[in-house]
């Protein structure tokens, strides 16, 4: 999990930061001005400071924020000047934006506020739809508006060319007003709370932000997304009353709380309308106590009342933004927070401290206890001097402040830490125990207003929750008016929809009597200052701070957000204990975990170590003559499994499976598997040895926990042994035996070389191979099928890989992940593990789903088909029925974590429901009705996750498209080594500080280019090549490792009609694919024209390639036949790659069935030129057979030799 | 680096050189030859000397023979006890190999139980693993293995077979990585100069503080005379499995890592040699 921040402002209004990796509150130092409120997001945190005005901070990040502005210079032809600026009266100006209709001199574009800078001066842009354009840039048409074209015709009258200039936002991770270009906003802003980015991706980066006035007006801020942070203008939204405070939630949830103390709701949000439509009331919890405060997040609903009683909203979602019915929470506090994962932190109300909700989780949204964060500030003791400079210029709030502000300083974090505990209980306190103490009989005295009706317990059928409310109450204590359900999850059914009101309820005498009473003058009084008018806790404080028993000796908080702060139930947080006194305890808690790092091994452990292997030397070195007590023997496993029988018809059948293990004389250890069957009322077994088998491939599916077992004759089959276990356990059980077995038979332990193979199934699954020089011999290498793959735990979609072993992979959800030197993980655990390295690590990825329906004149558009069509429901294909209810997560190691919405994001476009159109079922689908179609469809899709261990490592924070490494040869391991990216938006990125002793580089230094791209590689002499979402290629000039990032772009056209899609560059050929699966070799390329000259066409079937750095070319193919079966995605080895023939002439096919991705960019592991040709390196002993395909003839081996010289 | 998985293949494949030789008095038909062996420290006695039996045997007089017992410089062997735990209480600080001394006469009632088959050592063993579960995990983890599990458990033991022990063994080392470790540690401290045969109490691997317990809080609780004052010379030795851990190891990390098969940490106070 990335690191992400929580912010908070206390109640001097400074604002602060608490990492989720971090044990302490960060100052914001940046910070000039005393903040009121900060709302967060992930990207950035937005706040009102204390002169009213709206401040934004964008965090740094290496993906810059530019925005590209752009006109278009038109010109008409006429027969006395040829091309000129002069026009027709008719025709658009001479200076405008793509329609024509906007007049756009260059010098009409300026900065829109202090926050940006130009990046460069305006530029022609030289490329036309994949094409490169003369000089001039200019394209031609006949009249404007027309097709444009890049030739000049005879009847080409008017022409155009674009210019390009970028701004730069570049006020990062600093506060930046929001310049208030408006006159018309009427009062300074009260309240602000941000939200919605999980509506629409598009465009990238897309924020609502909300932001209440003091008059109780409603503000939404327009046209905020990646490009452009600070939004463009602000919206009045229309109210049925005056709102005090706002929720934005991350999707489409947005609450207010109104003066009156009811609660309104936002309805008709989506991601046409992220304002909305129109709102709805929703009464307080309690009909006597109005609410104060909501927090809103995805499918949770938090409130106050001014008794400052937590409440619940359940059955909030989507659907029903409004929930069914009130449930009361456990804790008293003043403000309450809804972050990401529906994570809830709050304010309580007798002490301030921050609290975060325990065991919050999709099937339980309330979560289980509150917890006290215990860290101490940053600057608690050292920058009194600064907090106090800061007094003068909020000195209207805070009146007494100089007092509290120096026992708050010059206490030593220690005794802060010490007082923390002593006031909430130790480490582990729970709010529940805490808030008990307080329950006074006097507390009545201050309920003084409410007539109460007996609090009732609602039914209940939950055991715990019964015993958690025992355990949480003392007998003594009156009434149990404060409940916690267990199990709230959103569509229960609402057997206590509206809860009867336990208003009587014991309350904390000191802080909520202020706060009571201030909010019933002000609900009572029409507004009469701007100070009174706020329900703001800071205007609030004032009071606390002198009361007698707000001892200021930990922070005292006013706001917090959690809207930016990514965590979960999994997050392992070091919030709750205090450091200092505990230091040395979580560090040795960290290396119990069974993971040490090199400067973590602590002195008890290497004295182990060290002492471990002084007794072997004591005690064994001189007998190893005796005998020993325990002859070895041959150990057997069995087990009832079910195989896919090899015989027609095919099926699954009952067998008795066992692994027979032995050691040889050696001690190499070796076995033998059996499958024990019936045939024919015959007893019969198949066998495999243990040393033949190249790879076990678990294929988990939700009906059947099955694994493949291939040796080098059942991939020449394309027919595995399949069988299947009875659980996922027993599966798990035994691919972990079988996999160590086969590893220990052919004596590889530990992690994968640097010269390894990786490749990747369509599962995610992680398959590595040890390469023999034997691989690359020409021209007889060692056949692929006889490879050897074991899996390394993870998940992931792509992997790339160098010869001094950096490895980064991508997963599904686009995260960056580098290799950690680990192996193992996953359900290899225990032996066939390391203990260090392995790391949590997930992925989400979408399942689509379809809804189809025909057009009948009667009804229009239906979910009645013609009894020929396709299920209404259905997959892509049309040929299998999915409806939301049925379709399944892909395996059971996914779990579902959205609902089912419209995916909008279709290659061809959509309506605004979603739909697409077309003729007839299955034809080519469009994103608009026209007369002719009778049908249509649209996609739904929903997330699911997957966590597993493996020896990844997260690289936060850009999400990536495609990664490459410079295959370099040798090097040092302080030498930093080039890697390139594509971000998941297409941004070109250059990885700074990567070393093989830092393979995770330290940030990314971003290349401009003129449009999105989507494949990347880089040759070992640095050269770059790139394609761009157009399909077409382009080279990156001069970059070397003086100028990492290179100077410019050279746009190399794609081959004829064809949209290239992957590229890969190995020392000197550059090999390329496109969409329809050729593969096409860039001719002519030289040290001095680098570009090359044309594209040779070698193959179709061509999914994917990899080029090494001995310009070895492996590729996944599209469909291999084999003797029993075909198999689709396959790893195949071209043959007879030499220096004078690059392109190869034949292909050698490896395992297949599957695979989606292999990278054979780490080997560059050359056969001796000594050994002759026919032999094969040692470790792959079986004789050489020739490859199944083409003919090979033996020719010039001596060309052979040289290719290694 | 040398990686924790290593520990547990160097703890298991421990062994002690020994040289059994047949007690004077037993009478023989002729004169029997010490017999050498490895012994693993983690097995028993009596589970690895079928093969010094029968060597003896060869000698005597079938009716000259009683159950055999072994005996170290005049203390009777606990078969009971893990070898390694019988090696570093009696004999850790004499020369290699290991005199034991075979009898099979006179069998020691008093201190020795009897060892009439496999299955007796078996369920021992195995009633040590139940127990150090309960210890560890409210017996969850061994309940809910099978007749099989258990078995597998066992037969890795007699075959001295890593792979197949731990295999199983592993899913007993697991915890609830929020406990921060087992509910209690299984261990048994021995003390020779003790008529106590050994110390066993409750002990969690963390505080109610959070702090994680080490060695030397374990030691400081259940027998301070372990822990050297400050100042003063080392009285006495701790070790486990012949080596002596430094005091602030964690107990947990041990508990992982130098527990015996049966799931406990023995753990040896020895007088430190007065040379």
């Amino acid at each position: 999990m990335p690191v992400s921040l929580l912010w908070a402002v206390d109640v001097y209004g400074r604002v602060y930061s608490l990492s989720t990796a971090g044990q302490q509150w960060e100052l914001c130092r940046d910070a000039q001005l005393e903040f009121k409120r900060v709302t967060a997001a992930q990207q950035c945190c937005w706040g009102i400071a204390c002169d009213n005005n709206v401040y934004l901070n964008v965090h740094a990040s290496d993906l810059p924020v530019r925005y590209q502005e752009q006109t278009y210079e038109n010109q008409r032809w006429n027969p006395v000047d040829g091309f000129s600026e002069r026009l027709l009266p008719s025709d658009r100006w001479q200076w405008s934006d793509v329609t024509g209709l906007q007049h756009q001199p260059l010098d009409s574009f300026r900065l829109s506020s202090s926050s940006w800078e130009w990046e460069g001066d305006w530029y022609m842009d030289e490329n036309f739809e994949g094409e490169p354009i003369d000089k001039g840039g200019w394209t031609y048409s006949i009249d404007f508006p027309a097709a444009y074209t890049k030739d000049k015709k005879w009847n080409s009258c008017v022409r155009r060319r674009r210019w390009l200039r970028y701004r730069r936002y570049k006020a990062m991770d600093t506060w930046a007003k929001i310049p208030s270009q408006q006159t018309n906003l009427p009062d300074p802003f009260s309240d602000i709370s941000c939200g919605g980015w999980d509506i629409n991706e598009e465009p990238r980066g897309r924020l609502s932000l909300w932001a209440v006035s003091l008059q109780g007006k409603v503000w939404f801020r327009e046209g905020i997304y990646h490009q452009n942070p600070e939004g463009s203008v602000w919206e009045e939204v229309s109210l049925p009353g005056e709102v005090v405070q706002v929720s934005c939630g991350p999707g489409d949830l947005v609450w207010a709380v109104l003066w009156e103390g009811q609660l309104i709701v936002r309805e008709g949000i989506s991601r046409d309308y992220p304002k909305g439509s129109s709102w709805v009331m929703v009464d307080s919890p309690s009909p006597d106590v109005g609410a104060t405060h909501v927090a809103v997040g995805n499918n949770v609903v938090w409130v106050l009342t001014k008794d400052n009683k937590v409440w619940f909203r359940r059955g909030v979602n989507s659907h029903n933004p409004c929930g069914s019915g009130w449930i009361s929470m456990i804790g008293e506090m003043i403000m309450i927070n809804v972050g990401l994962n529906d994570q809830v932190w709050g304010i309580s109300c007798d002490d301030r401290a921050v609290h975060f909700r325990q065991g919050v989780t999709s099937s339980e949204l309330s979560g289980k206890t509150w917890k006290v964060i215990v860290v101490p500030r940053d600057g608690d003791r050292s920058h009194s001097s600064a907090s106090a400079s800061s007094l003068q210029s909020a000195g209207c709030y805070f009146r007494g402040e100089v007092r509290a502000q120096s026992v708050a300083s010059d206490v030593e974090p220690d005794t802060e830490k010490g007082s923390t505990d002593g006031a909430t209980g130790l480490v582990s306190s729970d709010i529940p125990e805490s808030f008990n103490a307080p329950e006074q009989p006097s507390d009545h005295t201050s309920d003084h207003t409410s007539d109460t009706p007996k609090p009732c317990i609602p039914k209940v059928t939950s055991d715990s929750f019964i015993s958690e409310l025992v355990s949480d109450r003392e007998p003594a204590s009156a009434a149990p008016a404060v409940l916690e359900e267990e199990n709230i999850s959103g569509d229960a059914e609402v057997t206590l929809s509206v809860l009867p009101i336990p208003s009587g309820g014991p309350v904390n005498p000191q802080w909520s009597n202020v706060d009571l009473e201030e909010t019933q003058v002000q609900t009572g009084a029409v507004m009469e200052s701007s100070d009174t008018c706020s329900l703001s806790s800071v205007a609030t404080y004032t009071l606390a701070i002198e009361d007698p028993y707000g001892v200021d000796e930990h922070p005292l908080w006013a706001w917090i957000s959690g809207g930016g702060c990514s965590v979960d139930s999994h997050s392992q947080l070091s919030w709750f204990n205090c450091p200092g006194n505990s230091s040395g305890l979580v560090q040795s808690i960290q290396s119990m975990s069974l993971s040490v790092t090199p400067a973590q091994t602590a002195t008890w452990k290497r004295q182990i170590f060290e002492q471990l292997s002084e007794r072997t030397k004591r005690e064994m070195d001189n007998f190893r003559h005796y005998e020993q007590a325990i002859e070895q023997s041959v150990w057997v496993k069995k087990g009832t499994m079910q195989w896919w029988r090899d015989w027609k018809p095919h099926k699954w059948i009952d067998i008795q499976f066992a692994l027979e293990q032995f050691s040889g004389p050696d001690g190499n250890k070796d076995g033998i598997m059996f499958i024990y069957y019936n045939f024919n009322e015959e007893k019969k077994y198949l066998h495999a040895f243990i040393n033949e088998i190249t790879i076990l491939v678990p294929v988990l599916n939700d009906s059947k926990h099955t694994f493949a077992i291939y040796t080098p004759e059942r991939t020449k089959q394309r027919w595995p042994i399949r069988v299947a276990a009875g659980t996922e356990l027993e599966m798990h059980d035994w691919l972990a035996l079988l996999s160590v077995s086969s590893c220990d038979s052919r004596r590889i332990e530990g992690p994968p070389s640097k010269h390894a193979i990786w490749s990747i199934t369509c599962k995610g699954d992680i398959f590595v191979c040890e390469p023999t020089p034997g691989l690359e011999v020409v021209p007889y290498p060692t056949p692929c099928d006889q490879m050897f793959w074991r899996q390394v735990g993870g998940h992931l979609r792509s992997v790339e890989c160098n010869t001094v072993g950096i490895v980064w992979g991508i997963g599904y959800d686009h995260t960056a992940w580098v290799y950690s030197g680990g192996y193992g993980g996953g359900f290899f655990q225990g032996l066939a593990s390391s203990t260090d390295n392995i790391y949590t690590q997930t992925d989400v990825k979408s399942v689509y789903i379809y809804e189809n329906q025909r057009w009948n004149p009667v009804s229009g558009y239906t979910s009645r088909g013609l009894p020929t069509d396709r299920y209404m429901w259905s997959d892509a294909s049309g040929l299998h029925e999915c409806t939301k209810t049925n379709t399944k997560p892909p395996s059971p190691q996914w779990t579902w974590v959205s609902d089912w919405a419209i995916d909008y994001s279709v290659s061809g476009g959509t309506d605004r429901e979603g739909w697409q159109f077309a003729a007839d079922f299955p034809a080519s689908y469009h994103g608009y009705k026209t007369m002719k179609d009778f049908v249509r469809r649209r996609r739904w899709s929903r997330k699911c996750k997957l966590t597993t261990t493996g020896p990844w490592q997260e690289i936060p924070p850009i999400p990536l498209s495609d990664v490459t490494i410079l295959p370099c040869a040798t090097q040092s391991s302080v030498d930093v080594v080039p890697l390139w990216a594509i971000s998941n938006k297409g941004d070109v990125l250059c990885r700074l500080g990567v070393t093989a002793l830092t393979p995770a580089g330290s940030s990314w230094l971003h290349v401009g280019t003129d449009q999105p791209f989507k494949s990347i590689s880089i040759g070992a002499v640095s050269q770059v090549w790139a394609i761009a979402k157009d399909g077409s290629a382009f080279y990156r000039g001069s970059v070397s490792p003086e100028s990492p990032a290179g100077d410019s772009w050279f746009h190399i056209p794609s081959p004829a009609k064809q949209k290239l899609k992957q590229v890969s560059v190995g020392r000197t050929s550059v090999h390329a694919v496109d969409e329809n699966s050729n593969l096409w070799y860039r001719q002519g390329v030289t040290p001095s024209y680098p570009q090359g000259s044309s594209w040779d066409h070698i193959s179709n079937n061509v999914r994917k390639v990899s080029v090494g750095p001995l310009d070895q070319v492996w590729i996944i193919a599209d469909k291999v036949q084999g003797s029993h079966g075909l198999s689709c995605g396959t790893v195949c080895h071209r043959l007879e790659v030499q220096p004078m023939d690059p392109k190869g002439q034949s292909w050698d096919y490896g395992i297949g069935g599957g695979w989606d991705h292999i990278t054979v960019r780490g080997n560059s592991l050359e056969a001796s030129c000594v050994r002759l040709p026919s032999l094969t390196s040692e470790s792959s002993p079986a004789p050489p057979s020739p490859p199944l395909v083409g003919s090979l003839e033996v020719n010039g081996n001596a060309v052979g030799c040289e290719m290694h010289t | 680096m040398a990686d924790d998985k290593d520990v547990l293949r160097d703890v298991w494949f421990g062994r002690i050189p020994a040289c059994f030789t047949l007690n004077q008095d037993e009478v023989t038909e002729r004169e029997a030859e010490p017999y050498y062996l490895l012994l693993p420290r983690v097995s028993y006695l009596t589970l690895v000397t079928d093969k010094v039996k029968k060597h003896f045997l060869k000698v005597m007089k079938t009716e000259d023979v009683e159950e055999m017992w072994c005996e170290s410089e005049g203390t009777p062997l606990k078969w009971h006890y893990p070898i390694g735990v019988l090696f570093d209480l009696h004999a850790s600080n004499t020369v290699l190999p290991w005199n034991i001394t075979v009898h099979f006469k006179n069998f020691p009632d008093r201190d020795l139980l009897h060892c009439p088959s496999n299955s007796v050592i078996e369920a021992h063993f195995m009633s040590g693993i139940k127990e150090a579960d309960a210890l560890k995990h409210k017996s969850q983890v061994v309940n809910d293995m099978q007749k099989k599990d258990h078995k597998q458990l066992w037969m890795g033991l007699q075959n001295d077979k890593f792979d197949q022990f731990w295999a199983m063994n592993r899913k007993l080392m697991e915890y609830p990585t929020e406990d921060g470790g087992f509910r209690y540690i299984p261990f048994r401290i021995y003390l020779t100069m003790s008529d106590r045969p050994f110390v066993q109490r409750l002990f969690r691997p963390v505080s109610p503080e959070g702090n994680v317990h080490t060695l030397g809080n374990l030691l400081k609780e259940m027998y301070p005379a372990a822990i050297p004052n400050e100042g003063e010379p080392k009285q006495n030795q701790v070790v486990i499995h012949g080596i002596e851990p430094l005091l602030e190891t964690p107990l947990q990390w041990l508990s992982e890592h130098l527990s015996h098969p049966d799931n406990f940490l023995h753990i040896c106070v020895v007088p430190v040699p007065t040379d």
